[in-house]
């Protein structure tokens, strides 16, 4: 039955998304069937976790057709950390979906369309399969075009469209590129795709390099780094918060996920050229993502482009691309995820109190709300980097990972990127909590659920992503070893090929 | 709504006997593509596309109110029904230890057509089919609302 484990996460989301539509008349009955999907998901992923944890990296071969020919699901350690952060993003955003997501956008089909993007990035998480992976993109693509839009506001539409096309011109470079592939190696299975290319020739060697930068490209626009990054912060403030809450958390990283499980398994030889631009890739995206927010004044703008900066971090780990750097990279995601998704959900219940994403309409906050500037502040200074919150550690172990390897100039941006970060969550905290209610402020709350709307369906995937956030700083320890484990198994090729096409002699 | 379907293209003659007879045929070809599928070309997607083409002329022809009454069922269900069907022919197999999707086959020997295989590949090419007809008539169907409210409205 261990097989089951690995189907399941994609299965399940598929299955629910099948049955909110059967069930599309009935919105009450879709919302429960979201709560619980997305907790039977993370319940299945926890135990995916540890299954790998315990046993090694876990196969199934979809349909009994042998490795290198059929599709197979793949469970390293990385990819299902990732799996349960789905999880973990996918139940909060189901229960803050509980109150927070208008008639109008349930009846246009939110659930199903929630629980297809949640289908699209596990399976882009587990397959093993370079070819499946670009379906499963497109899965979360095509939901994920039709939530930002669900609504239909002019800005939604404007960002929708710069959205789109980015993605679609990622799509197309990305499709490119695995044709070259199969055209030189005659496979597409990722483990055999990294035996063969350990055996080619000297004169190939050149034709991998330009399919290297071709997916490196693709990628790099899915994860939003520089310089093709100004898709998100054009789209990711104008959909519902739940739905930007699930894109800040998700969807960049399946971007991040990808170049990491890319240029750790199937492009690793030229790493002189690869890792040096995923290193300036790193540098550049943190210090613009970081300097875009500083100019923003609106609440889930400036989010936005943290989204950018913070993703420069991981990329940073990856092309530093020595054991501790990588164990920082996986950390940064683990923390990373948990914290933007929250910070979103917070700005979505102040838009809720105070109908409005302005920072200088809001204020007062503090005075009214306390409870929840402490919410807010636990993921904002978590962000910036502050002891004892989860941030800290995974900026230290990065930064320490950059002043072992000597790479000076990307040590000092990200410590300057962490103090700029600092800066723009203490703007947002002295506009929105701290001075006082700006005089002729409209305070027009917004409440899409007038007979049963309460607060509590807000403030619990809060508090529970807090918590978590705090958790991930105070037991540091275990969840250091994990990542220290997930970075072992990425640095080790053999374990992933051996693991999906058997020992060979 | 007094009855009376606004579309200019019901005056056409032609269109409107041809949608009448091909309607029928249009869908008894996608069934045999649904089944010839197993082993020739064909198969789910392919019948799909040429039942909801099928529904698509009757529409043009015949109006969209007529068409969703021949139609009976709402496409939205129709997606549901066809992915859920789809989903949980992958299922049996998990059950039985095998991986998910794993083709089970169980042969009958059926009086006047001789033998018959039953299979989950069937099951999972009837739910594509429905998801392919559901999704495309929800577009057309949806587009010809938009279309005659607009008529309506100048």
């Amino acid at each position: 039955m261990s097989s089951s484990y690995l189907v399941l996460p994609v299965l399940i989301p598929l299955l629910a998304g099948a049955l909110s539509l059967l069930f599309w008349r009935s919105h009450t009955a879709q919302r429960w069937l979201g709560v619980m999907a997305t907790g039977a998901l993370l319940w299945t992923a926890v135990l995916l976790l540890l299954l790998t944890w315990r046993e090694g990296i876990q196969v199934v071969e979809i349909g009994n057709w042998p490795a290198p020919f059929g599709i197979v699901l793949v469970s390293d350690l990385l990819g299902a950390i990732m799996v349960v952060l789905t999880g973990i993003t996918g139940f909060a955003t189901a229960l803050y979906s509980l109150t927070s997501i208008p008639k109008q956008h349930e009846k246009y089909g939110y659930y199903p369309l929630l629980h297809l993007l949640l289908a699209g990035v596990c399976g882009a998480f587990l397959t093993g399969d370079i070819f499946n992976l670009y379906v499963w993109f497109e899965v979360m693509l095509v939901a994920s075009f039709a939530l930002i839009i669900l609504g239909g506001e002019r800005a939604q539409m404007e960002g929708a469209i710069k959205y789109v096309t980015l993605n679609l011109f990622s799509s197309a470079l990305f499709l490119s590129a695995i044709g070259l592939l199969y055209g030189l190696v005659g496979s597409l299975n990722m483990a055999d795709v990294a035996d063969k290319l350990s055996q080619l020739s000297g004169e190939e060697r050149g034709l991998v390099s330009v399919i290297s930068l071709l997916f490196l490209v693709a990628f790099g626009i899915k994860a939003a780094a520089f310089p093709l990054f100004f898709w998100l912060p054009a789209s990711y403030h104008t959909p519902q918060v739940a739905v930007s809450a699930i894109f800040a958390g998700l969807l960049t990283k399946v971007g991040v996920y990808v170049l990491f499980r890319f240029y750790t398994l199937i492009f690793i030889d030229d790493t002189d050229l690869t890792h040096t631009i995923l290193l300036w890739m790193g540098i550049l995206t943190m210090l613009v993502g970081v300097l875009g927010a500083a100019a923003q004044f609106e609440f889930r703008r400036i989010l936005s482009f943290h989204i950018v900066s913070q993703i420069g971090y991981m990329i940073l780990g990856l092309a530093i691309f020595t054991p501790l750097a990588l164990v920082g990279g996986v950390f940064y995601i683990m923390h990373h995820i948990i914290v933007k998704a929250n910070l979103f959900l917070v700005s979505g219940l102040v838009y809720r109190l105070r109908g409005s994403y302005q920072l200088k309409d809001l204020g007062g906050l503090y005075r009214s709300h306390p409870w929840l500037a402490l919410l807010f502040l636990i993921p904002a200074l978590s962000l910036a980097g502050l002891p004892p919150l989860s941030g800290f550690f995974a900026k230290f172990v990065i930064i320490r990972a950059g002043i072992e390897a000597e790479q000076w100039l990307a040590v000092a941006v990200a410590l300057l990127v962490g103090f700029l970060t600092l800066y723009s969550m203490i703007k947002i905290w002295n506009e929105v909590f701290w001075k006082a209610v700006p005089e002729g402020a409209s305070c027009t709350p917004r409440i899409y659920h007038p007979q049963s709307e309460k607060l509590g369906m807000y403030y619990l995937p809060i508090i529970g992503l807090a918590t978590m956030t705090v958790l991930i700083g105070i037991a540091a320890q275990p969840i250091y070893e994990l990542a220290e484990a997930a970075a072992a198994q990425l640095l080790d090729p053999r374990l992933y090929i051996d693991a999906v096409l058997g020992e060979r002699p | 709504m007094n009855g009376k379907s606004p579309t200019k293209m019901e005056s056409s003659l032609i269109l409107r006997a041809a949608g009448h007879f091909l309607l029928p045929l249009l869908v008894l070809f996608s069934l045999f593509l649904l089944l010839r599928g197993h082993n020739e070309p064909g198969g789910g997607f392919i019948a799909g596309l040429v039942a909801a083409s099928a529904f698509a002329l009757y529409t043009f022809s015949m109006g969209l109110k007529s068409a969703r009454k021949t139609l009976r069922a709402d496409p939205r269900d129709l997606m549901g029904a066809g992915l859920t069907l789809a989903l949980l022919s992958g299922v049996p197999a998990m059950l039985q230890g095998q991986p998910f999707l794993t083709a089970l086959w169980w042969p009958l020997t059926l009086p006047l057509l001789g033998e018959v295989k039953l299979s989950t590949v069937l099951a999972f090419d009837i739910g594509v089919y429905l998801v392919v007809i559901g999704s495309v008539l929800t577009i057309v169907l949806n587009l010809a609302e938009a279309e005659e409210n607009a008529e309506w409205k100048s």
